[in-house]
C-alpha cells in the first residue's frame, strides 16, 4: 500500500496527482472557491508569474538561473506607458517594451554564455541596473497610461474569459511545444543534462544560452506590458521579488535545479499550485504575514519532494 | 611478516576485476616501486591503501597489525598518506597553514602564529625541506608545492607513504629534489611505495619491485640487483596475444585525414600525421603523453593555435566540434561520464542529439525518424536495453560506449572516427563487438584513429601505429613492423623530454 502510494507520489505525474488533490480538497473546504469568478480571478493573478515561468522553465533546465525577470518586466511596462504616450501609438509602445526586454535578455546571455560569468552573478547584476533604469526613465514615479485603448489589453475579454488569460494559455501551449518537439528544446535540456558533453555532441551551447536568456527577455517584455495595462500605469517599483516566485513556481513545477528536467505540464502545475494556495488563504482571511510563512512551507516540501523523486528515480 | 603486508587484496568494479588475489610486502626503510601498464590496477591498489576503497576479499597489515579502516581519515591515523597526482592543498594559504590544516596550535579559537611557525620550521629543518613557509601555496611551483605535500607526511609522522607518479609534472631538477628527500625518508625507516611509469626512476630510487599486470601479480623483486629493463618490460607487458581482436586485413584508400603542424595550449608541439581511407591507426602513448589533447584539436573541442587539418583534399577550418562534425570527423572522448553520456536524458535523445538537425524542418524535430534511428542503431549495435526510453544513466559502461557510437554512426558523411579508450572499463564480450565494428566501418571507408594505452589493443586492432611521448609523436610502426618492447620503449619519457605538456 505505502509502496504504490510511494510510486504514485514519486513518479511521473506526481505532481499533477498531488494537485488534483489539493484542487478537490481546497474546492470542498474552502467557501467559495469553486466559482467562475474566483476561478477566472486566481487565473488572472498567476498570468505575470505563469508567463516568466516558460522561459525560466529553459533557463533553469540548461542549468542557468535569471534573477533580473521582476526588473525587466517593470523596465518593460514603464517604456510601454512612456512610449504609446509620447508617440501617441500603442503598438510603438508594444514594440519599444519587448525590444527592450529583448536587449536586456541578449546582454545576460552574452555576458554568461560568452564571457563565462555566473549566471547568479550576471543577473543578480542586471536586476538592479534595470531597476535602476525603470527608476530613472521616470524619475521614479509612476506614469499613468493616456490611451484608454491600452487598458482593453488587459480589460477585454474573448469568449468571456480575459485576455491575459489567453496570452497565458497560448504561451504555456508555445513554449510546451518548444521544449518537446523543436531541436531547441532538446538542445536546452541536454546542456542542463551535461553541457561538456553537449558541446562535443556538435550543440552550438553558446548560442542556444543566448537564445534562452533572449526569449527570457521577451517574454518579460510581454508580462510587462500586460502588468502595466491591468494596474493602468507603469510602476518603477512593480513585479519586485517576481523572480523568487517564478523560480518557486519552476521548483513546484519539478524542474531540476541541477538542469536537464523539466516538463511544461508541471511548471503549469507548479503556477497553479502558488495561485491556489495564495487564493484560499485570501478566501480565508488568513492574513497577508502568515502567507509568508506557508509559501515557504509549500516550496520546501517541493523541493524535498523533487529530492525524494530524485533519489527514487537513481535506485531505479 | 613485512611491515607493510597486502594479502589476497581482490578488488571488482562491474564488468571488471581490478585486482585478483594481490600479495606482497614492504619492509620499513625500503622504496618499494610498483609498475605495470595503464590498466593493470596500481591506481586501485593504492586507493585501497588511503582507504578510499574497499576490497572486496584479502587484506593490509602494517606493523602485524591488520588494518580494519573504513575512511581515508582511518588510514590517516594509521600513518598512511597517500600523495596524489592531483595535489590537496589550498591555494590561498601559506605553507605553514597548510601543514597546520586541521590541527592548529590555537589558544581560545585564536591562532597561535609564532608557536606554528616554530613548529612547522622545525619539522621542515629536519625533514630537509627548504621552502619559505610564510609564503602563499598558490605562489609555489608544482615542484615546490609537492614537496610541501611530503612535508605534511612528514608533519604527521606517517610511516608509509605512497606517492603515486610524482615526478610527472616535474622538471629534473625539482625530480633530483625530491629523490634527496625520499632517500632522507627511507633514512628514517619509513616505508615508500613508490608508483611510476619511469623505468629510469625506479631503478635508481627502489629497493624492491613489484609489477602488476591485468589486476594481478605479474613479478615480485626483493632486490633489484639481478633484475634487467628489459625483464620488467616484459613482465609488464607479457601476455600472449589472444584472438579476441578478430583482426582483417583491408585495402586501404587514398589520404582521408591530413593532420599538418597541429598546435594548441595544451600540445605545444606541433604534431603531423595521416590517415587513409580504410585505415585504423592507433596512437599510442602513456596517460599524459598528448594523445588526447592532439584529438581534441583535430575534433575542434580545444582552440588549436596552429596547423592545419585537411578531410579529403579540403582545408577544415574546426573551431568547435559543431563545425567539425560537419566537416565529417567525429570523436568518441576518452571520458564518457564526463564528456560522453549526457545524463537524465533516454538513449533515445543521446543518439538523436547530433544527427537530428538532417530530419527537422524549421527546427521542429521529426518524431518518428528519431525513433526509427534510435530503434535502428539500438538494434544494430547490440544495445542491451528494455527501452529506447531508458535514462542513459542506466546502462553499463559499454552499452553507453555503444549509444555514443550510435550517435555518430547516424550521422551522415562521418568520414573520420576519431575513438579515445575506445574499450575502457568494457568486458571482454562488447569489447569485441566494438572492434567488429570498427573493421566494418573502415571497410565502408572511414578512416579511423583509435587512441588508447592498452598496448595489445592497438597491436592487435591497428594497421600502423603512432607512438606519443611527451607531448610528440616519437615513433611511427607499420603493422608488419610492430613489437612491444620498440613500442614502449618509444612511449617510455627519458629524462631529457622537456615538460612538452602544460600541467
Amino acid at each position: 500500500m505505502t509502496d504504490r502510494l510511494k510510486k504514485i507520489l514519486l513518479g511521473e505525474q506526481g505532481l499533477v496527482v498531488i494537485f488534483v488533490v489539493a484542487f478537490a480538497l481546497v474546492s470542498l473546504l474552502v467557501p467559495n472557491f469553486l466559482t467562475d469568478r474566483n476561478m477566472l480571478g486566481l487565473l488572472q493573478s498567476v498570468v505575470t508569474v505563469g508567463i516568466v515561468a516558460c522561459t525560466m522553465m529553459f533557463c533553469l533546465a540548461a542549468r542557468d538561473f535569471d534573477l533580473s525577470v521582476g526588473s525587466i518586466v517593470a523596465f518593460a511596462g514603464m517604456v510601454a506607458v512612456m512610449a504609446s504616450n509620447t508617440t501617441g501609438s500603442i503598438l510603438l509602445g508594444l514594440i519599444a517594451a519587448i525590444a527592450c526586454g529583448a536587449v536586456v535578455g541578449w546582454v545576460n546571455g552574452v555576458v554568461i554564455a560568452k564571457f563565462r560569468i555566473n549566471a547568479l552573478i550576471t543577473t543578480l547584476a542586471t536586476m538592479q541596473i534595470v531597476r535602476g533604469f525603470a527608476l530613472i526613465s521616470s524619475d521614479g514615479r509612476a506614469v499613468g497610461i493616456n490611451s484608454p485603448d491600452f487598458y482593453q489589453l488587459a480589460l477585454s475579454k474573448l469568449l468571456g474569459i480575459p485576455t491575459p488569460i489567453w496570452v497565458l494559455a497560448v504561451l504555456f501551449a508555445i513554449f510546451g511545444f518548444v521544449l518537446n518537439s523543436t531541436v531547441f528544446g532538446k538542445n536546452t535540456l541536454a546542456i542542463g543534462g551535461n553541457p561538456e558533453a553537449s558541446r562535443l555532441a556538435g550543440v552550438n551551447v553558446d548560442r542556444t544560452r543566448i537564445w534562452i536568456f533572449t526569449l527570457q527577455g521577451v517574454v518579460c517584455g510581454i508580462a510587462g506590458i500586460l502588468l502595466a495595462s491591468r494596474i493602468t500605469s507603469g510602476q518603477p517599483n512593480a513585479a519586485v521579488g517576481l523572480e523568487l516566485s517564478v523560480i518557486s513556481a519552476c521548483v513546484l513545477g519539478g524542474v531540476s535545479l541541477a538542469g536537464g528536467r523539466a516538463t511544461m505540464s508541471g511548471v503549469i502545475v507548479g503556477v497553479l499550485i502558488m495561485g491556489i494556495a495564495e487564493n484560499a488563504m485570501n478566501l480565508l482571511n488568513i492574513p497577508a504575514f502568515y502567507q509568508y510563512i506557508v509559501r515557504g512551507v509549500i516550496l520546501l516540501l517541493a523541493v524535498l519532494l523533487d529530492n525524494l523523486r530524485s533519489s527514487a528515480l537513481g535506485r531505479r | 611478516m613485512s611491515f607493510l603486508e597486502f594479502s589476497n587484496i581482490t578488488k571488482t568494479y562491474p564488468g571488471v576485476r581490478a585486482l585478483s588475489d594481490v600479495s606482497f610486502g614492504v619492509e620499513r626503510g625500503a622504496v618499494h616501486g610498483l609498475m605495470g601498464e595503464n590498466g593493470a590496477g596500481k591506481s586501485t591498489l593504492i586507493k585501497i591503501l588511503s582507504g578510499d576503497q574497499h576490497a572486496d576479499a584479502g587484506a593490509i597489515s602494517i606493523d602485524g597489525r591488520v588494518q580494519a579502516y573504513g575512511s581515508t581519515r582511518n588510514a590517516f591515523d594509521n600513518g598512511v598518506i597517500v600523495i596524489h597526482q592531483e595535489l590537496q592543498l589550498v591555494p590561498e594559504l601559506t605553507v605553514a597553514e597548510n601543514l597546520s590544516l586541521g590541527r592548529f596550535p590555537a589558544s581560545v579559537g585564536v591562532i597561535a602564529r609564532r608557536r606554528m611557525l616554530d613548529d612547522v620550521g622545525a619539522k621542515l629543518k629536519s625533514a630537509g625541506i627548504d621552502i619559505d613557509m610564510r609564503r602563499k601555496v598558490k605562489t609555489l611551483s608544482i615542484g615546490e608545492r609537492q614537496m610541501v605535500e611530503i612535508a605534511k607526511a612528514v608533519m604527521l609522522d606517517a610511516r608509509v607513504i605512497a606517492l603515486d607518479e610524482p615526478t610527472s609534472s616535474l622538471s629534473s631538477r625539482e625530480s633530483e629534489i625530491l629523490f634527496a628527500l625520499i632517500d632522507r625518508l627511507r633514512g628514517e625507516g619509513k616505508v615508500i611505495l613508490y608508483v611510476s611509469h619511469r623505468l629510469d626512476e625506479v631503478f635508481r630510487l627502489c629497493d624492491s619491485l613489484t609489477v602488476l599486470r591485468d589486476g594481478k601479480l605479474a613479478a615480485h623483486h626483493a632486490s633489484l640487483e639481478d633484475v634487467t629493463r628489459d625483464q620488467v618490460v616484459a613482465e609488464m607487458v607479457g601476455r600472449e596475444i589472444s584472438d579476441i581482436w578478430g583482426f582483417r586485413p583491408r585495402k586501404t584508400g587514398e589520404v582521408r585525414l591530413k593532420v599538418d603542424n597541429l598546435s594548441g595550449a595544451r600540445l605545444r608541439i606541433p604534431a603531423s600525421f595521416e590517415a587513409r581511407a580504410g585505415e585504423i591507426v592507433g596512437l599510442f602513448g602513456l596517460i599524459g603523453a598528448g594523445r588526447s589533447e592532439l584529438m581534441r584539436l583535430v575534433f575542434g573541442a580545444d582552440p588549436c593555435s596552429g596547423g592545419t587539418i585537411v578531410v579529403d583534399g579540403e582545408i577544415v577550418a574546426a573551431a568547435s566540434p559543431h563545425d567539425a562534425i560537419r566537416a565529417g570527423i567525429v570523436l568518441c572522448s576518452e571520458d564518457r561520464k564526463h564528456d560522453g553520456i549526457i545524463q537524465g536524458r533516454s538513449i533515445e535523445e543521446n543518439i538523436n542529439i547530433s544527427s537530428r538537425r538532417h530530419h527537422t524542418r524549421f527546427g521542429v524535430l521529426n518524431r518518428a525518424s528519431e525513433i526509427a534511428t534510435a530503434e535502428t542503431f539500438i538494434k544494430k549495435l547490440k544495445v542491451r536495453t528494455p527501452s529506447r526510453r531508458q535514462d542513459i544513466i542506466n546502462l553499463s559502461g559499454g552499452n553507453q560506449q555503444k549509444v555514443i557510437l550510435g550517435r555518430w554512426l547516424s550521422e551522415q558523411g562521418v568520414r573520420v572516427l576519431i575513438v579515445d579508450e575506445p574499450t575502457r572499463g568494457i568486458d571482454v564480450g562488447a569489447k569485441s563487438e566494438i572492434y567488429e565494428l570498427l573493421y566494418q566501418l573502415a571497410e565502408d571507408g572511414m578512416a579511423i584513429v583509435v587512441v588508447s594505452s592498452e598496448l595489445p589493443e592497438v597491436m592487435g586492432i591497428c594497421d600502423r601505429i603512432l607512438v606519443m611521448c611527451g607531448g610528440r609523436i616519437s615513433a611511427e610502426l607499420a603493422r608488419d613492423q610492430f613489437a612491444e618492447k620498440a613500442i614502449l620503449a618509444a612511449a617510455l619519457p627519458d629524462k631529457k623530454t622537456p615538460d612538452a605538456i602544460a600541467s
